[in-house]
């Protein structure tokens, strides 16, 4: 019984009044969740999406806008007639309680009869292998496991419209958070439930997640999938947000519709749709497709990271720093050398936008 | 960078343990860290990284062995008689203080003069971002801005040593990046030990310096970081070192072929002069590939157990022949779980160990 969820002409702010743009924590925003997707609401601390997170769970009354379920408008619903189910950035559990009854709880507590929850504790246990550790008590398990269960929690109700996590893995070693991480998926493509994840870590949110919804300053700058966040990024902050290290964005001056930077010109896959008509204009070219030439761009190579898998590799041009990655086995000019950027991945942007 | 004599070996651990009752929580350890170096301590949740760092604070007492620094034995001497700044993972702050005093406080401690005090805590305000919040109270920032303060703190005074335990764990995935670039940075041309704490092989790569692998209560090997990446003792040094993790099979090396059950692969690089036998391999994730890297790469199948994107690289975890194996590559490729995966393995890189996992061979 999950269900389509649309979020129409949201805005939030938390002041009385609110004038200017920087008083909306939410700026305007249209999103359409299918039923049994797995999304990501995807950005750094204060980019609004935990402000959305606790718009969508009841838990805050947007200031515009509708929530609808299904075509239903919840906005003025309470968070339990809304029937969701969360996971918690730390375990909620009830450390006196087995693992079996903190799996139980939410469905003895909505009076579910005794057999369909021995029914759906067993399978839920049976996907998080916690099965075996039904009948200790939770307050003897690691983090990972206590987290395990919190997932069982939100995942044991059959009957709510939506899943949400809330960075359900950041108390968790990172040896053990692919496990979990693989394990998330997993129960997702099992249960084919609606899922929102919401995270600043983007190897959880490409990894989860068929549509991510990238978010920065309470707005959305970019939804798409993991290969449209890397491969071509709508704005300038994707480019950096999405990626380690995240796209180099050069200022630049386009002139017969040709990028220069640094009074050099470069090829691009996009700046002949530069309509001339102003702005900040930025080249973005990621790390991963600038290589070093015979001929091209002339830099100083300043610092070079070995970081095992490659080499990140600090270049300055005209005071402009240049990331690159290099192979393990490929040699790494010092001092003076040249660099090229792929031109089918070179793009330009204006005031933060990619120009179409 | 560095000094000489015994400024050089400004720090030493000679084999000290420490024991709580019957449990060790260090094993005998000897350890040297030289003037103005980055450490780092790499090892998982309980490896024994906290009960390290707090040994060398002075914050404990080894239950054996002793501690010298810049030639003297310190061993005992509490940590307010030694110049130390720590870090950790959960920050503490003054709640009444405004970010600017509580950065300023330690040098207030010290007596230093106004001007002094202002420009060391707005150089250390700028390296952590904090510029704009020197006005704010803790309780009006982030909990990563308040992070922020408190590390600041920790590394406004000039310290003999700065001990950092796991600080950046609880921040941004971004602002981690950001400051994990910044930090040594900020150490460089200072005349301080650093030592750093983290669960992540990724951030020990990106400080370079040198790092202690641990696990179990034991720093299993100590060296150049590069070093200890590429050329790890032993097994458990090589799975410390390594995230995703690395792969590894019982193997039998007959001649020019690696045999894993049915599997068989040439045997490549430094490994073709090992002699026949049986052996534990180890591949690093980005050794397999979905493209061919070289020549004598070998081509396998598994079947796709999960694909996990970053935001530049994809990771595969695949099963072979019973086994969980992890393929690490650039770029953004989407696999289908339950698929069949082809993908090769660059030979030139595989390690190999011996039944008690030492590291025998191959590897470059």
């Amino acid at each position: 019984m999950m269900a389509n969820i649309r979020l129409q002409d949201l805005r939030h702010s938390y002041v009385e009044n609110p004038k200017s743009d920087a008083d909306w924590a939410l700026k305007r925003l249209t999103i359409d969740w299918a039923d049994g997707g797995a999304y990501a609401l995807l950005g750094p601390s204060g980019c609004g999406k935990t402000t959305l997170l606790n718009i969508i769970s009841g838990l805050i009354r947007p200031t515009e806008g509708r929530i609808l379920f299904d075509g239903r408008d919840v906005t003025d619903a309470s968070p339990e007639e809304r029937n969701i189910a969360q996971v918690f950035q730390f375990p909620v559990i009830y450390d006196t309680m087995t693992v079996h009854d903190n799996l139980a709880f939410p469905l003895r507590n909505r009076g579910v009869g005794a057999r369909e929850v021995e029914e759906r504790v067993r399978e839920v246990a049976e996907m998080l292998e916690l099965d075996t550790t039904l009948k200790e008590r939770a307050a003897g398990l690691t983090a990972d496991g206590k987290q395990k269960i919190s997932l069982g929690r939100g995942l044991a109700r059959s009957d709510v419209n939506v899943i949400m996590f809330d960075e359900p893995l950041t108390v968790i070693d990172p040896h053990l958070k692919w496990v979990l991480r693989s394990k998330l998926k997993e129960l997702h493509q099992r249960t084919r439930r609606t899922m929102i994840y919401v995270t600043h870590d983007q190897t959880e949110a490409l990894t989860f997640a068929d549509q991510v919804v990238v978010m920065n300053e309470g707005e959305i700058v970019q939804t798409g999938t993991p290969i449209d966040l890397f491969e071509r990024p709508q704005h300038t902050f994707v480019g950096h947000f999405i990626g380690s290290p995240g796209m180099n964005v050069l200022p630049c001056e386009v002139a017969g519709g040709r990028a220069i930077f640094a009074g050099l010109p470069v090829e691009s896959a996009n700046a002949a749709a530069y309509r001339g008509d102003g702005g900040r204009l930025e080249l973005g070219v990621r790390p991963e497709f600038v290589s070093f030439a015979e001929t091209g761009i002339p830099v100083d190579v300043m610092k070079v990271l070995d970081v095992g898998r490659h080499r990140i590799v600090e270049t300055t041009q005209a005071g402009f720093v240049i990331k690159m990655l290099v192979p393990e086995d490929e040699p790494i000019p010092e001092g003076a050398a040249h660099v090229r950027f792929a031109e089918d991945r070179t793009r330009l942007y204006r005031n933060g936008w990619l120009v179409t | 960078m560095h000094g000489f004599g015994t400024r050089a070996m400004a720090f030493e651990l000679r084999s000290i343990t420490k024991r709580v009752g019957a449990e060790v929580h260090v094993h005998e350890t000897s350890l040297v860290l030289e003037e103005g170096s980055f450490n780092t301590l790499l090892g998982p949740t309980l490896a024994g990284k906290t009960s390290l760092m707090q040994l060398m604070a002075g914050i404990a007492r080894p239950t054996s062995g002793e501690i010298w620094f810049r030639g003297e034995n310190v061993t005992g001497v509490p940590v307010q008689k030694r110049n130390v700044s720590m870090v950790y993972q959960q920050f503490i702050n003054y709640p009444n203080f405004s970010v600017y005093e509580n950065i300023a406080s330690p040098l207030r401690v010290a007596g230093l003069a106004k001007p002094e005090i202002d420009r060391r805590v707005r150089e250390v305000a700028e390296l952590l971002r904090l510029t704009p919040m020197l006005k704010r109270r803790p309780n009006e920032l982030s909990g990563g801005q308040q992070q922020r303060t408190a590390i600041a703190r920790a590394l406004v005074k000039d310290s003999d040593m700065v001990l950092l335990d796991e600080p950046l764990a609880n921040l941004d995935y971004k602002l981690r990046e950001e400051l994990r670039d910044e930090l040594p940075r900020f150490f460089a041309g200072r005349n301080c030990i650093v030592v750093y704490a983290t669960t992540e092989p990724t951030e020990a790569l990106l400080f370079g310096g040198n790092t202690a692998t641990l696990h179990a209560g034991r720093i299993t090997q100590f060296g150049r970081t590069a070093d200890i990446y590429r050329h790890p003792a032993d097994l458990v040094s090589a799975r410390v070192f390594s995230d995703p993790p690395i792969n590894t099979a019982e193997v039998e090396k007959r001649g020019d072929e690696v045999l894993i059950g049915e599997l068989r692969l040439p045997v490549g690089g430094a490994a073709r002069g090992i002699p026949d036998g049986t052996y534990i391999i180890g591949i690093r994730p980005h050794h397999i590939t979905p493209s061919k890297p070289n020549a004598e790469a070998a081509a396998i199948e598994g079947t796709v157990v999960i694909a996990e994107l970053s935001g530049s690289e994809s990771a595969v975890h695949f099963d072979l022949n019973g086994q969980t194996w992890v393929s690490q590559s650039p770029g953004i490729h989407p696999f289908e779980v339950g698929s069949i995966a082809r993908l090769y393995v660059d030979m030139n890189h595989t390690l190999f160990f011996d039944l008690d996992d030492r590291r025998v061979e191959g590897g470059e």
